[in-house]
């Protein structure tokens, strides 16, 4: 049992990871109808730029592991992916919003290839070490040992989650994101630049993939310019897993994925499934909701009077 | 205060618009009737910046406005309630008023707008927390025309506001747009189908056909005018 609550708080843990990454996915693909391949990568910048910048609070300023160089580097890496998230829409985007959803779609993995091969480039192909932003520690209560740093994963997401629900239901952006993902052509006889509104939900996404990247760091802490690869392509699937275009459902798809990878991993060979088997549940879970709810879990088949 | 002058819009290599021109005067209700396909739609989207014009001028209030986006035009208190209400189904009535309000500045005076909006429409207040989607189509109409107003417009325009709802409905909406008009002076372009209706509202009157304006005047000459009598009041 108790190996149980321990394996459930790992792929919690895990889950936050995706469901932070799929949220980017799915904000972006509500407000202009396209899925950006290039999110997965995103997370990767995110990890490379709290490298640099964690180094450089240690070795510059001679800061200590500590819960506040943690928040530092989280929130100087998620500001740095909020401006570049502004760039890649308003340079790859923004001039094809006329063009076939094809041509967009194309442009994103292209944005996507850029990003990794300049990233080889500029920060080199060999694995680097993240450094250590907070020390380790074990936490055992009731019985149970749990690594702070599964924790803090949790709590971390826990209240981005929390700021992100308040963004998109009390404020006048989150409204206008929402009403966006609706219908376009009445945000602008509100008065609404649509332009605004889809850069601020780039800005978002990409600020929560930083996180991500910062997060998954922190466990497993080798990065390197392909590190978005599978991460970008399983929050995807937790994405479509939720109901794309519906933010409850990413985040909800996020952890259902960590949780059942990290089942697979701990009790798969009692099914005959080899824990190496885990990054096909991501797969599996993908053919299952497409052939039996393509419309995700928390997604609806869209109502519209007229 | 709005005058398009010999507008000209094509979708595609399709005409919709021949040189229109009209002019609407401060303080009226102005509206332009015709059938299905003569281009009524066409000429508010162009209006409000959801169309660009091909040749000819859109002035509002002195200023040439043609071509300029919809969320500027938006912003100079032109409003434009569009055909199909187009209201946001996955936001509450209230969120929807609110998003109506967006331009809004002075927000502290926002509470005098949702009561006067309230006020007019009792069914709104009452389903202020429930989801758009969920309102009955004559509902759904009382809120595009209030989100409409929440940006305190001085003049508005409405895209066929009878389509699809129940006489009676009907009859109040048009009570409401005419107080819409007494009350808080604001100027209304008014599209209809249903001409009798539209005519009796409005104080002048032009006729849409297959993209060309073939007929103006006075709503009352209008009514009596035998041609506008045989074709669109049904003999
Ligand atoms: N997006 C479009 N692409 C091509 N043609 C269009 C488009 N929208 C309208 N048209 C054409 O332009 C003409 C005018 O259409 P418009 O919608 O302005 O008519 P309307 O007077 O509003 O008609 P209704 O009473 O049916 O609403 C029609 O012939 C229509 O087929
Ligand atoms: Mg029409």
């Amino acid at each position: 049992m108790s190996q149980f609550i321990q394996q459930l708080i790992n792929g919690l843990s895990l889950g936050s990871i995706y469901a932070l990454i799929a949220l980017g996915y799915t904000m972006i693909y509500g407000v202009l109808r396209f899925i950006n391949f290039a999110h997965g990568d995103v997370y990767m910048v995110g990890a490379f730029s709290g490298y640099y910048l964690g180094r450089w609070l240690i070795n510059s300023l001679g800061m200590q592991s500590s819960v506040l160089l943690l928040v530092v580097v989280l929130v100087g890496a998620m500001i740095f992916c909020a401006l570049a998230g502004l760039v890649i829409e308003r340079l790859a985007y923004r001039p094809l919003r006329n063009s076939p959803r094809l041509t967009v779609l194309i442009t994103a993995i292209g944005v996507s290839l850029f990003l990794e091969y300049s990233g080889q480039v500029f920060f080199g192909a060999d694995p680097k070490p993240f450094p250590a932003l907070i020390p380790d520690r074990l936490i055992s209560f009731g019985g149970l040992t749990f690594t702070n740093k599964g924790l803090i994963v949790l709590g971390v997401t826990i209240v981005l989650l929390i700021g992100l629900t308040f963004v998109v239901r009390k404020t006048k952006m989150g409204m206008a994101m929402r009403a966006l993902s609706f219908n376009p052509t009445a945000c602008s006889l509100m008065g609404i630049n649509n332009n605004v509104i889809i850069s601020f939900t780039f800005g978002l996404g990409s600020a929560l993939a930083a996180a991500a990247g910062i997060l998954s760091s922190l466990n497993y802490p080798v990065i390197t310019p392909l590190m978005g690869l599978l991460p970008g392509i399983k929050a995807f699937v937790a994405a479509v897993l939720g109901g794309i275009g519906n933010i409850p459902g990413a985040a909800l798809g996020g952890l259902i994925l960590g949780v059942a990878e990290t089942m697979i991993v701990g009790y798969g060979d009692r099914i005959h499934v080899p824990p190496s088997y885990r990054d096909a549940v991501a797969f599996v879970l993908l053919i299952a909701i497409l052939l039996f709810k393509p419309s995700g879990l928390l997604g609806k088949g869209t109502v519209e009077k007229v | 205060m709005l005058e398009l002058r010999e507008i000209t819009v094509n979708y595609g290599s399709i005409v919709a618009l021949h040189e229109i021109s009209l002019k609407v005067e401060q303080g009226d209700i102005v509206t332009l009737i015709g059938a299905n396909g003569a281009g009524k739609s066409t000429t508010l989207r162009t209006i409000s910046g959801l169309l660009k014009p091909g040749r000819g001028s859109i002035l509002y209030e002195g200023e040439e406005i043609g071509g300029e986006p919809a969320h500027k035009i938006v912003a100079r208190g032109l409003s434009h309630v569009p055909e199909g209400r187009m209201i946001f189904a996955n936001l509450s009535v209230q969120e929807n008023l609110m998003m109506g309000a967006y331009l809004r500045k002075d927000r502290a005076k926002l509470r005098n707008e949702f009561d006067y909006v309230f006020g007019m429409f009792p069914r709104l207040q009452e389903r202020s927390r429930q989801v758009a989607g969920t309102l009955s189509g004559g509902e759904q109409q009382m809120l595009a025309i209030g989100r409409a107003l929440m940006s305190k417009p001085r003049c508005l325009m409405l895209d066929e506001p009878s389509l699809g709802i129940a006489p009676i409905l009907v009859k109040t909406i048009f009570e409401k747009i005419r107080e819409i008009n007494k009350s808080l002076g604001i100027t209304v372009l008014l599209v209809e189908q249903n001409a009798n209706l539209a005519l009796e509202v409005s104080h002048y009157g032009y006729v849409l056909e297959t993209g060309r304006i073939i007929l103006h005047d006075r709503s009352e000459a209008l009514r009596a005018n035998e041609k506008v009598k045989s074709a669109y009041l049904g003999g």
